[in-house]
């Protein structure tokens, strides 16, 4: 809520003008029924033909001047919700770009991208409609009823309680009826599971030859969607039906009261309709205002939802004056890690323990050991994407925790797992290492990564339009340009996780060989599951459970690590390989 | 464009006599919606007459007909009565005829899905037809209801009020007709100039959920990379066009409320003026002009209401036009009625000339000759991308040969039920399919009466007992969707598990290329050994022990295959295979 006002308050004009005049034409609406009946009272009791024709001139002078109140209400409610709308939507996108890994990994991309476009939405057409109806409905209402106490108090009195009484069954078929649509959606939800395991399932469905079961399956969750579908229906046709009855006992009532109160000479015909008109308006205004109320509370949701993205701090911040990653120093180790621990956020246990190693400029280290054993977890703290829990992470001599991350990610270049490459040029995708990188400079880096032959086969080179999640390209490929991109900004260091998995065999020893000859005093990391890929690294460091597990050599662990031998024995290739070197 | 438009109209009109075909066997129903509906509105009309009736009776000091008056107000309350029964029982029976045929038809198009050649689903991408079954018909829903409740009413409404304003007087009526088209005029270029601005805000809302999608889903090579401040400043670029689009379009599209509030509020006056005048001329009571005024207020508001529900129907058509385009689309080939029923087949596979291609006109494999004797054991190599699937996808019948046949023990596939033949191969892909259910459930997917010991006997030769035991619940616990609470590896046990309770006598396997750890992986080669054990096996193989041991080795590349026989003929040969396989130690050395 508070959060909400800060986004209304720099426009605080705009904001208060919309319902303003929402109730200014509001109010000019009300004095219509008013009109009427002097029109006949005074001028059909009168035979005053001049008096009517100035009443006619009123109303439509009323309807001007309602119109006019209406038309600014609206282009400031447009306003005041679009601005709070963007400000919201940038505000977001820039406070989830601060998130760390550890925020990212809670709260789940998919998460995000929702808040980010359904949910601001919600809110944005929620302060539109909440600031062109919600003042004027009630005011309408209450204004009606002012209006028909005015006429006369004793024959206003059915507005005091019918009223009260609709208001009553308005909310609570509103409030029956909201968790029950909730449950539906929900039963929806659970039909769209279905549907999606399906078809991202259909070869293994017809494998087993399971299509009855299947089909069985979704019929039974269909008709739990329909029996449902069914009963809030019949909760919420209650609405309509059952304030149409409330109103014509309010009017039979006016009528009743109005009538012996005409009779006895308090009251004019013309004041009666004007009573009848009264109710029949708030009848509308009412319906208007549950509408407007399923709306909102839809709009209020989402914004509580927006709002617990803005509330999560990031772990990792990039602000305030920590220093920046010095330049190298001769003879210190280009990355040191001493007895590092780490615990992922809500983890029981720490996912890495008791890691010590360094590396020199230069040299290539390769992490082996099975899926999680922590190397990925350990790549990424190289960078400064997690914050690692106990001992220290030095780069060049200076501990990661006291320098600006950005500053370390200028340095230190990561490919991770999965290969991302985004929608735009070739050449775009490629200055994403180095703003103002040459086309010599990437195809340099394309030429390290093995992906110049792929490149020079396309008839775009490097204006090739990658297609949203690189759709026009292979899993290969792709990862192939994730290497050049890291490459190009030439990085200290360099760390490739998994990254050839969707290479073959030739590919990747070409692509580690040329990355070995064209890497100069580059520190490379090389995290594998295949012995073949990390074998001729300067050090290999074992990882089994989150624990070093070994630490040298090649030939040093094949002779006396056993948990190396291990992996070398599962994997005949490795055997054969070292054989033959 | 004139072609187009009309063509366009034909196909509309089409989709529009299929959704009365859905409609057909609610006919009585929907007759009786009808006639409620037509009861509900003539009653509310009446209504007012009868207010109208009652204001006539209190005409001033000491001159109000009581008794009538009374006569009046039990006609209200019984006509309320009545109408708000019929609302309701009318508002019911809509429900149930739209619900029940959207659950049909979504049952339908399920059911259909599950016939459909595999080759439509895998030329579709899996989110558009999931939205076909949900979001399409969700939306034809909405129409549908939408049709039911306010298209009828509101038609009925409009035709009512005018026959009972001519009742009442016919002059005054003229007054109302001839004003109301105005407000039509009014809405209808407000909505056209609100429509290109809409166009214009949904492409750059398009444009920004793309790029936000993108950016989010790779935030961390965003991060990785220094890019927020880039990121950030293109955001802004586009969301700063989407404000302005977005304001114009909320903008205009908000004044088609005001503008035909205020086109009513001048048929009002005008009536209000008119009516004045007739009363004073005799013609009308001052009781007929305050039902007059309430006409004049329901009158026009089912104007809107038809606008609304014109826009909504439109959507609805197209979206349930998308909906029978999926439903239309032809099922595999019905089997031949005499087809044979595999049991406990050996397992000789022949394949005889086979030509096959995805697209018509670029040949993919062709001339394939191969015969397996059961038992025998046939790796297929080749780097990524060679086509291993589309040999898999023969072999299942998941797509049909187009020259040559496929045998197995001597009958053609295409004359075996699909039922038998594929359940007579056991298959483990790589990509790890499990369902939402529990383990225990899914391990039991290709046999689901096996008794929980029959489960566990079978994990454990699979390897994943032990695993399984160290979940929460055990054999129940409940994998999430898309199995995030499991590693890839046991993902792949538990698929292997499955298998391990069916045994059929025929595998196809692909072995795992990476993220994988070591231990996992040696149960996996394990298990895989187990289930191959005197069993005909098509294994796409990464492992040099695998494919070494192979009965033959079948080379692909670019989906086809170019070489086929032993480790040592092949090596012998020195083509492909021999180059493959001294690759990946040339650069090591």
């Amino acid at each position: 809520m508070k959060r909400l006002l800060s986004y209304l308050k720099p426009h605080p004009f705009i904001t208060v003008m919309a319902p303003l005049f929402k109730m200014l034409e509001a109010t000019f609406e009300l004095f219509v029924p008013l009109v009427v009946a002097q029109m006949i009272d005074v001028g059909i009791a009168g035979n005053d033909v001049p008096y009517l024709w100035k009443m006619g001139a009123l109303l439509i002078l009323l309807g001007i001047v309602g119109f006019s109140f209406s038309l600014t209400a609206q282009y400031f409610a447009a306003k005041s919700a679009v601005s709070a709308g963007m400000t919201m939507r940038s505000d977001l996108f820039a406070h989830i770009g601060t998130f760390s890994y550890q925020e990212i990994d809670t709260i789940g991309t998919s998460t995000l991208i929702n808040r980010m476009t359904n949910d601001v939405n919600q809110v944005q057409n929620g302060i539109n409609m909440f600031l062109r109806l919600f003042l004027r409905s009630p005011f309408v209402v209450l204004g009606a009823m002012v209006m028909a106490f005015t006429v006369d108090v004793h024959a206003a009195l059915p507005f005091a309680v019918t009223i009260p009484v609709l208001l009553v069954v308005v909310f609570t078929i509103l409030l029956v009826s909201m968790p029950l649509y909730k449950k539906v959606q929900r039963q929806l939800d659970r039909v769209l599971l279905l549907t999606r395991e399906n078809l991202l399932g259909i070869r293994v469905v017809r494998a087993f030859a399971r299509q009855e079961e299947e089909k069985e399956r979704f019929s039974q969750e269909t008709c739990g969607l329909y029996k449902k579908q069914l009963f809030v229906g019949k909760i919420s046709a209650l609405l309509n039906p059952l304030t149409y009855v409330i109103i014509n006992l309010g009017i039979i009532a006016v009528l009743y009261f109005g009538g012996r109160q005409v009779d006895a000479g308090d009251l004019t015909q013309g004041q009666v309709i004007a009573l009848i008109n009264y109710m029949s308006q708030i009848l509308t205004e009412l319906v208007k205002l549950a509408n407007l109320i399923i709306l909102l509370s839809r709009a209020l949701a989402s914004l509580a939802r927006v709002g617990a993205i803005f509330d999560v701090e990031p772990s990792i911040s990039d602000e305030g004056e920590a220093p920046l990653l010095s330049p190298a120093k001769e003879g210190q180790p280009a990355v040191s890690f001493e007895n590092v621990g780490f615990t992922y956020a809500g983890a029981r246990e720490e996912t890495l323990h008791g890691i010590s190693f360094s590396a020199m400029p230069g040299e290539t280290i390769g992490i082996i050991g099975g899926t999680g054993s922590g190397k990925s977890t350990l790549a990424s703290l190289i960078p400064r994407f997690y914050d690692c829990t106990s001992g220290t992470i030095r780069l060049f001599g200076q501990d990661v925790q006291s320098l600006k991350p950005s500053s370390i990610r200028k340095r230190v270049s990561i490919v991770p797992q999965k290969a991302t490459v985004f929608s735009g040029s070739l050449r775009k995708n490629m200055q994403w290492g180095k703003r103002d990188a040459t086309d010599e400079e990437i195809y340099r880096a394309l030429d390290t990564a093995q992906a110049r032959e792929f490149v020079d086969s396309k008839r775009e080179g490097l204006d090739l339009v990658i297609q949203q999640g690189g759709s026009n390209l292979s899993g290969g490929q792709k990862q192939r340009l994730t290497i050049a991109r890291a490459l190009v900004g030439q990085p200290d260091i360099l760390i490739l996780d998994d990254s050839a998995s969707a290479l073959d065999f030739a590919t990747d020893a070409r692509l580690r060989k040329a990355i070995r000859e064209n890497t100069g005093n580059m520190t490379v990391f090389i995290i594998s599951q295949r012995v073949s890929a990390i074998q001729s690294a300067d050090h290999i460091l074992v990882m089994d459970d989150g624990r070093p597990a070994g630490y040298g050599t090649h030939q040093e662990l094949l002779s006396s690590n056993h948990v190396y031998q291990e992996i070398c024995a599962s994997q005949s290739a490795g055997k054969e390989a070292s054989a033959n070197a | 464009m004139h072609k187009e438009t009309s063509d366009k109209k034909k196909n509309n009109k089409k989709t529009l006599r299929r959704i009365l075909h859905y409609i057909r066997p609610y006919t009585a129903l929907v007759v009786l919606s009808l006639l409620l509906s037509a009861l509900t509105v003539g009653l509310t009309l009446y209504i007012p007459i009868l207010t109208g009736r009652g204001v006539d009776y209190i005409v001033g000091e000491g001159q109000v007909d009581f008794a009538g008056l009374m006569a009046v107000i039990t006609g209200i309350l019984l006509s309320i009565a009545v109408t708000a029964a019929a609302q309701w029982i009318m508002n019911h029976i809509n429900n149930k005829i739209t619900y029940r045929i959207v659950r049909d038809l979504r049952v339908q198009a399920f059911n259909h899905l599950q016939e459909l050649p595999l080759s439509y689903v895998d030329r579709h991408s899996s989110g558009d037809l999931l939205s076909r079954v949900i979001t399409d018909i969700d939306q034809f829903s909405d129409g549908l209801l939408l049709g039911f409740t306010q298209l009828f009413t509101g038609v009925a409404t409009i035709v009512g009020t005018i026959l009972f304003m001519l009742g009442i007087n016919p002059w005054i009526t003229l007054v109302v007709v001839v004003l109301s088209p105005m407000s039509f005029l009014v809405a209808d270029f407000i909505s056209k100039k609100s429509f290109t601005m809409f166009k214009k805000q949904s492409e750059t809302r398009g444009e920004l959920t793309g790029f936000t999608n993108e950016m989010l889903g790779g935030i961390k090579v965003v991060q990785a990379f220094g890019h927020q401040d880039e990121a950030n400043k293109e955001f802004d670029e586009i969301n700063k066009r989407l404000s302005e689009y977005s304001l114009k379009a909320t903008f205009f599209s908000s004044i088609t409320n005001p503008a035909t509030r205020f086109m009513y509020s001048a048929i009002y006056a005008g009536v209000a003026i008119a009516g004045c005048f007739s009363v004073m001329g005799g013609m009308l009571t001052v009781g007929q002009l305050s039902s007059f005024l309430s006409y004049t207020n329901q009158y026009t508001k089912p104007f809107n209401d038809i606008t609304g529900v014109l826009t909504e129907f439109q959507n609805s058509i197209a979206s349930a036009a998308r909906v029978f385009e999926l439903i239309d689309e032809p099922t595999a080939p019905a089997e031949p009625a005499d087809a044979v029923v595999l049991t406990e087949p050996e397992g000789r596979i022949l394949l005889k000339d086979v030509d096959f291609s995805y697209t018509p006109g670029v040949p993919l494999i062709q001339d394939l000759n191969l015969s397996v004797k059961p038992g025998q054991r046939i790796a297929i190599v080749g780097p990524t991308g060679c086509g291993k699937t589309t040999l898999i996808n023969l072999l299942m019948r998941f797509y049909d040969v187009q020259k040559g046949s496929i045998q197995v023990d001597g009958h053609d596939i295409r004359q075996i039920t699909r039922h038998s033949l594929r359940t007579s191969y056991g298959m483990v892909l790589q990509e790890t399919w499990l369902k939402s259910a529990s383990i225990r459930d899914n391990i039991a997917y290709g046999r689901p009466g096996a008794s929980l010991e029959e489960i566990i006997e079978a994990a454990r030769k699979a390897h994943a007992h032990s695993f399984i035991m160290r979940m929460p619940e055990g054999y129940d616990t409940i994998i999430t969707e898309g199995g995030g609470n499991l590693s890839q590896g046991q993902k792949q046990l538990l698929c292997i598990a499955r298998i391990m309770l069916c045994l059929p006598p025929m595998l196809i396997l692909d072995e795992a290329t990476s993220s994988i750890d070591t231990m996992t992986e040696i149960r996996i080669q394990r298990a895989f050994e187990t289930l191959m054990r005197g069993r005909t096996s098509f294994v796409v193989a990464h492992r040099l022990s695998t494919i070494q041991t192979a009965d033959v080795i079948l080379v692909m590349n670019k989906g086809r295959i170019i070489e086929q026989g032993t480790h040592q003929e092949l090596l012998a040969k020195q083509g492909f295979y021999a180059d493959l396989y001294y690759s990946q130690f040339a650069a090591d050395s």
